[in-house]
């Protein structure tokens, strides 16, 4: 990124979504629904475990050999008819498809979900150039009229209430004023898009996985718009980033099982779409292989399992702190947990505050259909910021003065000592005023009369108490 | 088997009768306990905020004080975790006195359950509990099966809790969702520390349980400021208090002082 | 000027990822493989397979002749009503639009129904792989209001590593696995079926 990211404050971000109590339970109930359609999903099979360490190991191994697998792959798509484009970043991603686009005059685009291109910023740039996008995703045509950005990778629009969506469609597609029903609100979006489809000029995909063994690439939809989009028109441009190789074919057998049933709970998605090469001889099938950071992150020993993502988003269904903070709180292209760990990796300052939007829990690991250890990487992320000197320098010394404190017993146990007494003996609106973070909305602890060595030493050990001497 | 006490700095100073309790309880199962009386703590507050600089030389001088025992016990999973899976970034990799500790450094249920094989302890708890699984704990320890995997494990604190007359363990929804505590989580992203704590109480509220109980004291502490803010109707206890025979806390107060 | 830009720049950049890439060389373990004795099979697949379709929206019919299908879709309104459906399975449905692999796929936007064969189904997670070298159009799957697939209850594999094992190695040309109709759950979760394709599948399990 050539240009600096505005910095990102998680904890003020998160305040307004989280202190609307109703909507944060809301949103927080929607996605542990979720949670629990794939908890059921991953009980259904007795090899679920076996399965992630399958995909983690042949993620692995994929990202490791990586070039190897990349000239594999474009050797063989080449075969098969599609032409592969290479594009270091997103400027050089965005160039690739304007050119494309210029090269054959076209004007409308139909697009179905990509994180990449949403990376890239690539429906920004392309309006910029006279160019009509238009998302056929449900959940993100819902939040590309609102003009907002996806607040979660599979559920882009799980932010916005049906009320809400009934106020821009009513605005946008014309439907009745106060018409909620998501049915009808879904029939309504049908109709609409069939028609952008019809004139869709050019289809514009992701790439769920890439085959290098065949060059194949293969997409997976639940609505059926990547197929749609891409069924009717001359051209399909399919936007890849370079982690999202797999090696062989047979290796979709272990994706494909874990993919859906980790993101929303079902199965399979309702469609899982195999493309070799175009549709015929009159068609093109562009596939363009974007870097953006990926063999930064490759490089680190510490965070290259980052590139195991499938994009499923489980860690955020699961994440306890993105459930209650919403996904416009991360302020990322990809929000969450996983979205914690990648933002760091393009702009270390602006994303700062992201590895500590975090409780540690660990539920993302473990939810993890291809082993991501996410909260140990954001944990190693903070040990990162604070090397760098990115952690606020009142905490900073904050740290140093405990870790003082610990390594000097006597003077541990006097500091416990007054700040019992004074917890004691200060008045409550003293001890847990608004300075107190701590206690803005919590009791502090009743402060015992004596610590547990104090008692020790009276009841167990030869020595005098240290507080009594 | 000469065995030390890792009481976790915050429990010494805010909740003696955790140690206490967690050192008549190891005495009543006929173990040996010392408490190295020049223990402050693990060195987890900086490692988790990142400041590994200021974790080494406490993680380092903690190494001296505990290694020349047999076993190691700490009623918290989240602090024996920081020396079982963490320290490892602070000592070399063939570093024996640090490997042997870290392998020895055990949980207390843990140790209960699997270093002494206890599956039943005597005594009474004519209550209706239940249980708050911590994070590190669960899923750093695996003291329990998580929700997430589906591996099944024994719940070591349940499985000793279960043995006491009388106990009823109500079940709780999202049965191991994170209370929000996660250290200065608690304190740089207050409101959905709280928010989390909120709704993780209701759970068991919602349950029926009269008391919340759990094996790390920190969870606790952060539950038990809101329960006494907002007067909810909910009590905590350390599991180790409960297994050492403590009665139920009168309302407002988590441990004796003594 | 730009055209030419442009076909020079991905040859760079080609070069630009794979040199970044090579710098750091990563050691790894081999590629593994999936020990076939530690999958899921089922009893009775076929039992699996209906059970999964209807979980996924889909509905299941037995039957023993293409006479069967035909009434059974007779029976249904939406079928009964249809004036353009299109087909793969004359046997059965004789189709009133014409297909014809080199036209203009637009033409289909107001099909009614489409009926096609599937090659084979999948126990696990009631979906049917297409192979779109059966079909004259590829879109007829996923514009047609509505979805009816033709496959041999003899047909059904466990799960999908027997499902890509079946398939072999893929040629030149498209293939989808459909389970269930297109659905959304995009607002407030709530499952609506028919986003942007079929509003209903029914699949017909023939011997």
């Amino acid at each position: 990124m050539s240009t600096a990211l505005p910095i990102v404050d998680h904890p003020q971000a998160a305040k307004e979504f989280v202190t609307n109590v109703p909507r944060s339970h809301w949103h927080d109930d929607s996605l542990w629904f979720v949670r629990t359609k794939r908890d059921r999903q991953a009980q259904s099979l007795p090899e679920w475990e076996y399965l992630r360490e399958s995909a983690s190991a042949i993620k692995r191994h994929t990202i490791a050999n990586l070039p190897d697998y990349l000239q594999e792959f474009e050797a063989n798509a080449t075969r098969m008819g599609a032409v592969v484009h290479w594009a270091a970043d997103a400027d050089e991603h965005n160039e690739i498809v304007l050119e494309l686009l210029q090269k054959n005059h076209t004007q409308r685009i139909i697009k179905s979900k990509s994180m990449l291109t949403e990376e890239c910023g690539l429906n920004e740039f392309l309006i910029e150039n006279g160019i009509d996008v238009v998302d056929t995703d449900l959940g993100e045509r819902i939040v590309q009229l609102r003009g907002e950005t996806p607040s979660h990778i599979v559920l882009p629009a799980i932010h916005i209430k049906k009320e809400e969506v009934g106020e821009t469609f009513h605005r946008h597609l014309g439907t009745r004023k106060g018409e909620a029903d998501p049915q009808v609100l879904t029939e309504a979006a049908r109709g609409h898009l069939r028609g952008k489809f019809l004139e869709g000029e050019v289809g514009i995909t992701g790439v769920n996985f890439g085959i290098a063994e065949t060059g194949g690439i293969v997409v997976c939809t639940n609505e059926g718009n990547a197929d749609l989009g891409v069924s009717l028109p001359r051209i399909h441009i399919a936007c890849m980033g370079i982690e999202k190789l797999i090696p062989r074919f047979e290796n979709l057998g272990v994706f494909t099982r874990l993919l859906a049933r980790s993101a929303t709970g079902q199965p399979i998605t309702s469609y899982t779409s195999h493309f070799h090469g175009p549709r015929d001889e009159n068609s093109e099938l562009h596939i363009v292989l974007v870097d953006n950071g990926r063999s930064r992150i490759r490089d680190s020993d510490t965070f290259r399992d980052a590139l195991n993502c499938i994009r499923c988003g489980a860690c955020m269904n699961t994440c306890p702190v993105y459930r209650r903070s919403g996904g416009h709180s991360y302020q990322a292209t990809v929000p969450g947990p996983i979205g914690s760990v990648l933002g760091p990796t393009k702009d270390m300052k602006a994303h700062k505050s992201l590895p500590y939007a975090c409780s540690l829990c660990g539920s993302c690991t473990d939810v993890c259909p291809v082993k991501i250890p996410l909260h140990h990487q954001l944990l190693a992320w903070r040990g990162v910021l604070v090397g760098k000197r990115l952690l606020a320098w009142n905490k900073r010394i904050g740290m140093k003065a405990a870790s003082w404190l610990f390594r000097h017993p006597r003077l541990f146990f006097a500091a416990g000592y007054m700040a019992r007494t004074a917890l004691r003996y200060l008045p409550h609106s003293l001890t847990h005023n608004r300075l107190n973070e701590w206690a803005i909305d919590r009791e502090l602890p009743e402060p015992p009369k004596q610590s547990f060595r104090a008692w020790y030493a009276k009841n167990r050990s030869e020595k005098q108490p240290e507080e009594s001497r | 088997m000469n065995v030390a006490l890792f009481v976790p700095c915050y429990i010494d100073q805010f909740f003696p009768d955790v140690a206490i309790a967690t050192l008549e309880l190891l005495e009543s199962q006929g173990v040996n306990v010392s408490f190295p009386e020049n223990q402050t703590c693990c060195g987890q507050p900086m490692a988790n905020t990142g400041c590994t600089a200021d974790a080494a030389p406490v993680a380092r001088k903690f190494v001296e004080i505990f290694s020349g025992y047999d076993a190691v016990v700490c009623p918290s999973g989240s602090c024996t975790s920081m020396i079982r899976n963490h320290y490892g970034d602070y000592f070399a990799a063939d570093d024996e006195r640090f490997l042997k500790l870290r392998d020895n450094t055990f949980e207390l249920c843990e140790f209960l359950v699997d270093q002494l094989g206890v599956r039943q302890i005597e005594g009474r708890f004519p209550h209706r509990v239940s249980i708050h699984s911590s994070c590190h704990g669960l899923r750093e320890l695996r003291l329990a099966g998580s929700s997430e995997q589906m591996i099944p494990r024994e719940n070591k604190l349940r499985l000793l809790v279960e043995s006491l007359d009388g106990v009823e363990i109500m079940p709780i929804t999202r049965q191991d969702e994170c209370c929000g505590f996660g250290g200065t989580f608690a304190v740089t992203e207050r409101e959905t520390s709280v928010a989390m704590g909120l709704d993780r109480v209701q759970d068991h509220v919602g349950s029926g349980s009269e008391v919340m109980i759990a094996g790390d004291m920190s969870c606790l502490m952060h539950m038990q400021g809101l329960i006494r803010r907002r007067d909810m109707p909910m009590r905590v206890m350390h599991v180790a208090e409960v297994l050492a025979g403590r009665a139920l806390p009168q309302k407002k107060a988590v441990s004796a002082g003594y | 000027m730009i055209a030419e830009a442009f076909d020079r720049q991905p040859q760079r950049s080609k070069q630009l990822i794979l040199d970044r890439l090579r710098g750091r060389a990563v050691k790894s373990k081999g590629l593994p493989e999936i020990d076939r004795s530690r999958l899921v099979r089922f009893d009775d697949p076929l039992a699996q397979f209906r059970e999964t379709l209807g979980f996924v929206g889909g509905e299941s019919h037995l039957v023993d002749s293409p006479e069967q299908v035909r009434e059974i879709l007779m029976g249904i309104e939406v079928f009964a009503n249809a004036e353009r459906i299109a087909s793969t399975y004359p046997e059965a449905i004789e189709p009133t639009v014409q297909l014809d692999r080199t036209g203009d796929p637009h033409l289909l936007s107001s099909l009614d129904w489409t009926v096609v064969r599937g090659e084979f189904a999948i126990a696990e997670n009631g979906a049917i792989w297409i192979d779109g070298g059966t079909l004259p159009h590829r879109v007829m799957i996923f514009i047609a209001q509505y979805l009816a697939i033709v496959v041999s209850r003899s047909q059904i594999v466990d799960h999908m590593h027997d499902a890509y094992a079946r398939i072999g190695t893929p040629e030149p040309g498209f293939g989808v696995f459909v389970s269930g109709p297109s659905k959304t759950a995009d607002i407030e979760q709530s499952l609506v079926l028919g986003a942007h394709g079929c509003r209903k599948l029914q699949v017909f399990l023939t011997p």
